[in-house]
């Protein structure tokens, strides 16, 4: 069993009477990196700033391996933390960045310096430590500020939104080069972040919080294919909704489009003749000719959205629409706009949300 | 020249003229001691006198005292109104604007009254309580300037994330003024340093009615007994105060090696 390394326990925080965090339970265990993703003002930022001591809980507590470090102050909690903005100290060069934490700390200089070098090595900036922040781009500023939050080797690092303000392409290698160190690691990372993608790549687990409260917290596979609220299912990735009438509670089956289908997720809640969404991720829907699919619908080309390697197709069914995802294939192009085109849908891949 | 070009020039030559032809005609004048023609006899005869170096040297020393009290105070002052009382600002930014618009006349009669020898806190009974009330006086009067200087200086930085980030590597709140803060604002620290400098090297009022021995007064009393010298005076005391400005001028450029750059 995975050793628990962080347990947030009924965690409160209020800003002038505005409640942003109301009543949170987590676990994380050593080693894992755990995202919080939500859209803003879910309280993500505001549960890091609490764990790092910028913020005092209004009621709950913070335990790192047991203990409670609720009432610390955040230069006694060995934490490291990356924060948006960088915020490398302007007037020192990468070296004297990187080995802040462990001058504070009173470790000799030879040490430092040494310490300094293998974390330059590790974000692949060896031979930088004379440069200053501002000779420096937002990547490579992102990555010292990295290295100075690992130097002084905390037991926890706290990332918060380090990757939302560089470039798409920078961020995807940036990420990755995280991961990478975390792993290397083995540090225990809370990673706050409100981009859905990047939670996905990078976490073991994800946290998605609303208004306050823990929507739900699992692996990103259960988090995208089987969320547990309609908002999870909503806010991360792209969800097609089709409007459906129960036909027979029973037997689980639905009208949907003129046609009857058995849909297997219909709760046992449903009745006769209600009004049901029917919900599946676009990549469940396919351009059918689909002999494998049991339900099959009609309908016309409306949008085509060449994404590289994916095409994303909006098909009008008349009274619903839905987007498709389907590779690109070199030697087939897409369906134009406004040509007819059949889809198939598995049931199995069917969620059914309550209207 | 277009006619508004021409219009801009002329009315920067008349400004330049109102300021520049009475310091030129000052100049002109501490150099006519002699009748045979121009000389810096006066200048000689300013810098030789015992009392100048004296004056000099003491509101100097003064000066630097108040620079450095006064950055005790408003540095950490600004920072903590700036990263925990942001709510605190328009009540700190009219307390420090307060001595420009009290007289410093009134200021110093307040002194007098509140630290004769006869209160509870007699600091104008000795030579040494009454430096300190000088000193603490030039905070005073320089505080409208030190505090816009400092708190501009922080409005370039971002203040709330450099102390967070210093303090959770262990940093505490000195450490991170001194380290992080400090030398971030040092231009516009510098810049306040040398208001406060060029304030106390021409200031008068407080320093004659405390019976101190600074620099405006000895001007004040060579004025009164000379012709040619307190011309001499005069220029040499542009030429610091001008001297600060440039000082302050030079540092700004400075100011992009530790420029936020995001």
């Amino acid at each position: 069993m995975a050793e628990e390394f962080l347990r947030i326990d009924k965690l409160v925080k209020a800003f002038g009477g505005n409640q942003v965090v109301k009543g949170v339970d987590l676990s994380f265990n050593k080693g894992e990196f755990v995202s919080l993703l939500g859209p803003s003002g879910c309280g993500k930022t505001t549960i890091l700033r609490m764990i790092a001591g910028f913020e005092r809980p209004d009621s709950g507590r913070i335990l790192v391996e047991g203990k409670d470090i609720s009432g610390l102050a955040p230069n006694q909690r060995k934490i490291g933390m990356v924060f948006q903005a960088y915020a490398l100290f302007p007037n020192m060069n990468v070296a004297d960045n990187i080995g802040f934490g462990l001058k504070i700390a009173g470790m000799p200089k030879p040490q430092r310096e040494a310490r300094t070098e293998e974390m330059l090595q590790l974000i692949g900036l060896s031979g930088y430590g004379k440069r200053y922040p501002f000779e420096l781009s937002g990547g490579q500023q992102q990555r010292v500020a990295l290295a100075r939050a690992l130097a002084p080797s905390p037991r926890m690092l706290l990332l918060d939104e380090p990757l939302s303000a560089l470039d798409a392409k920078i961020r995807v290698s940036l990420r990755e080069q995280i991961r990478q160190i975390q792993r290397e690691l083995g540090i225990t990372t809370v990673f706050v972040t409100h981009d859905q993608e990047e939670a996905l790549s990078i976490s073991d687990r994800i946290v998605v919080l609303n208004t306050g409260n823990v929507e739900q917290f699992g692996q990103p596979f259960e988090i995208y294919n089987r969320p547990q609220t309609r908002f999870v299912a909503t806010f991360v990735g792209t969800l097609n909704t089709l409007n459906a009438t129960v036909a027979d509670a029973g037997a689980k089956t639905v009208t949907l489009g003129g046609t009857t289908v058995t849909i297997p997720a219909l709760p046992a809640s449903a009745r006769n003749g209600e009004a049901v969404a029917l919900t599946m991720r676009p990549e469940a829907v396919s351009l059918a000719n689909g002999a494998t699919r049991d339900i099959v619908l009609d309908g016309k080309v409306a949008e085509v959205s060449f994404l590289g390697s994916v095409i994303r197709l909006k098909v009008d069914l008349g009274d619903n629409a839905v987007n498709l995802d389907t590779f690109n294939d070199q030697r087939t192009p897409p369906p134009a706009h406004g040509a007819p085109v059949r889809i198939g849908i598995a049931s199995s891949d069917v969620l059914v949300l309550e209207r | 020249m277009k006619p508004a070009k021409l219009w801009s020039w002329l009315i920067f030559a008349f400004g330049a003229a109102y300021f520049i032809v009475p310091l030129l005609a000052t100049f002109e004048f501490s150099l006519r001691i002699r009748r045979e023609g121009y000389t810096f006899d006066a200048y000689t005869s300013v810098f030789s006198d015992g009392r100048f170096q004296a004056s000099f040297s003491y509101s100097l020393i003064v000066g630097v005292c108040a620079i450095l009290a006064g950055l005790l105070i408003v540095v950490p002052a600004a920072y903590y109104v700036r990263l925990r009382a942001p709510h605190l600002r328009p009540i700190i930014e009219f307390i420090t604007l307060l001595p420009l618009v009290i007289p410093a006349i009134i200021l110093v009669f307040g002194y007098i009254r509140m630290y004769n020898t006869s209160s509870p806190l007699p600091l104008l009974g000795t030579n040494l309580g009454t430096d300190i009330l000088l000193t603490l006086a030039y905070v005073a009067l320089a505080l409208p300037y030190m505090y816009r200087a400092v708190d501009t200086g922080l409005r370039t930085i971002d203040v709330q994330t450099l102390t967070e980030a210093a303090n959770i590597l262990g940093a505490n709140q000195a450490t991170i003024i001194a380290k992080v803060i400090f030398p971030n604002i040092i231009v516009a620290v510098l810049s306040g340093a040398f208001l406060t400098l060029a304030i106390v090297i021409g200031e008068f009022t407080i320093a004659s009615l405390l019976n101190r021995q600074v620099f405006g007064v000895y001007m004040q009393n060579v004025g009164a007994n000379r012709a040619f010298e307190p011309a001499a005076l005069a220029v040499i005391s542009f030429v610091i105060t001008w001297g600060a400005m440039g000082m302050i001028q030079l540092l700004a450029r400075f100011a992009p090696k530790t420029a936020r750059r995001d």
